[in-house]
């Protein structure tokens, strides 16, 4: 134990000398030589990108975004192998929840789905974009299961569809990178219309592709935290 | 503000892994995991802050300076991979103390099938 303790300290300490010597020849931090925001800016100004994060992600560098949204795919698909589905359904748990919590859970679970769906549509133009907006509605989906109802929730999310939902979603990514392919010439290129500078339909590809990825995200949490619940509820070691 | 940010980012990292070489749980592992991740992003946001600038949403004709959305996007992956990373991790918490009957790290001598 204290051997280990040791090399990790020295370790460390080696780490934090090589930070300090890296961190030194770094420039100040809030300096105004920033040559990717340069290039961004007038790039996103041109495609009618407000928000030049979201511009970053589905435009600029695209392609970026489609491994990253594998990454999201793999990591689902790796927790549903690792834990199976369980054959026989738990007995239903008698707990108490306070009234006050059910009232929230219930007040907010409207709340929580509207402003999944407003960050997820307005991704091109307000802060936000599919990895937002897609996890908002995934855990506002989980509201109902705060609030004391787990039947409601099992009722209300249909786990064959969503697991569906997240293929086609993230197919659908790929597919529109191919349409950019044949129209534009290369891979994931914005090659719908423009439109005009801070409308809902506007910079081209750029709330399709957010879209795609707002439904595979949250599609594939509630997936996930599926079988979380249900390896978790009764199971306490 | 160089030495706050730069050594912030610094610190998460170094405490984060001190935090899973001590770890006497698997949970208690995995969140040290991603307090080390969090380093980067302090680090990332703090190399695109320019001093007076607004957040990167602009208007047509801009002039006003904005910080860099290049390494704000890629704090958007970085947190995105933490969050698939750690429910992984935590699946495979829930499948070793299913399987060994523990979740101390140091009790766990071998794999076995």
């Amino acid at each position: 134990m204290r051997a280990r303790d040791g090399l990790a300290l020295a370790g460390g300490l080696g780490v934090a000398g090589l930070l300090v010597a890296a961190f030194l020849r770094m420039p100040a931090v809030g300096g105004t030589v920033h040559v990717y925001r340069d290039l961004v800016l007038p790039a996103a100004q041109h495609a009618n990108t407000p928000n030049l994060v979201s511009s970053v992600n589905f435009d600029l560098r695209a392609l970026d975004t489609l491994g990253e949204e594998t990454i999201v795919a793999a990591a689902v698909v790796g927790v549903l192998t690792l834990l199976p589905p369980r054959r026989k359904a738990l007995p239903p748990e008698r707990g108490y929840v306070l009234p006050t919590v059910r009232f929230t859970g219930y007040l907010l679970l409207p709340v929580a789905v509207v402003l999944g769906l407003d960050v997820v549509l307005h991704g091109h133009l307000t802060p936000g974009g599919g990895f937002q907006g897609g996890v908002v509605l995934a855990t506002g989906w989980h509201l109902l299961y705060l609030a004391g109802s787990h039947s409601a929730l099992q009722r209300l999310r249909p786990l064959t569809w969503l697991e569906h939902t997240e293929a086609a979603a993230t197919g659908l990514y790929v597919v529109t990178g191919l349409a950019g392919l044949l129209a534009a010439g290369s891979f994931l290129a914005n090659f719908l219309p423009r439109g005009s500078f801070g409308s809902l339909v506007s910079a081209g590809t750029v709330p399709l592709l957010s879209v795609f990825v707002g439904m595979e995200v949250a599609a594939g949490v509630v997936v996930l935290l599926s079988r979380f619940l249900a390896h978790g509820l009764g199971h306490a070691r | 503000m160089t030495a706050v940010c730069y050594g912030l980012a610094g610190w998460l990292l170094l405490i984060g892994c001190g935090g899973i070489v001590r770890s006497r749980h698997l949970v208690h592992t995995v969140v040290s995991l991603s307090v080390a991740q969090s380093g980067t992003y302090v680090l990332l946001l703090a190399i695109g802050y320019q001093k007076g600038a607004g957040a990167p949403i602009v208007g047509q004709r801009q002039q006003v300076p904005v910080v860099d959305p290049t390494v704000q996007a890629l704090t958007l992956t970085d947190i995105v991979v933490s969050a698939t990373i750690t429910a992984l991790l935590l699946a495979l918490t829930v499948q070793i103390s299913r399987r060994h009957g523990t979740v101390d790290p140091d009790e766990l001598r071998a794999l076995r099938g």
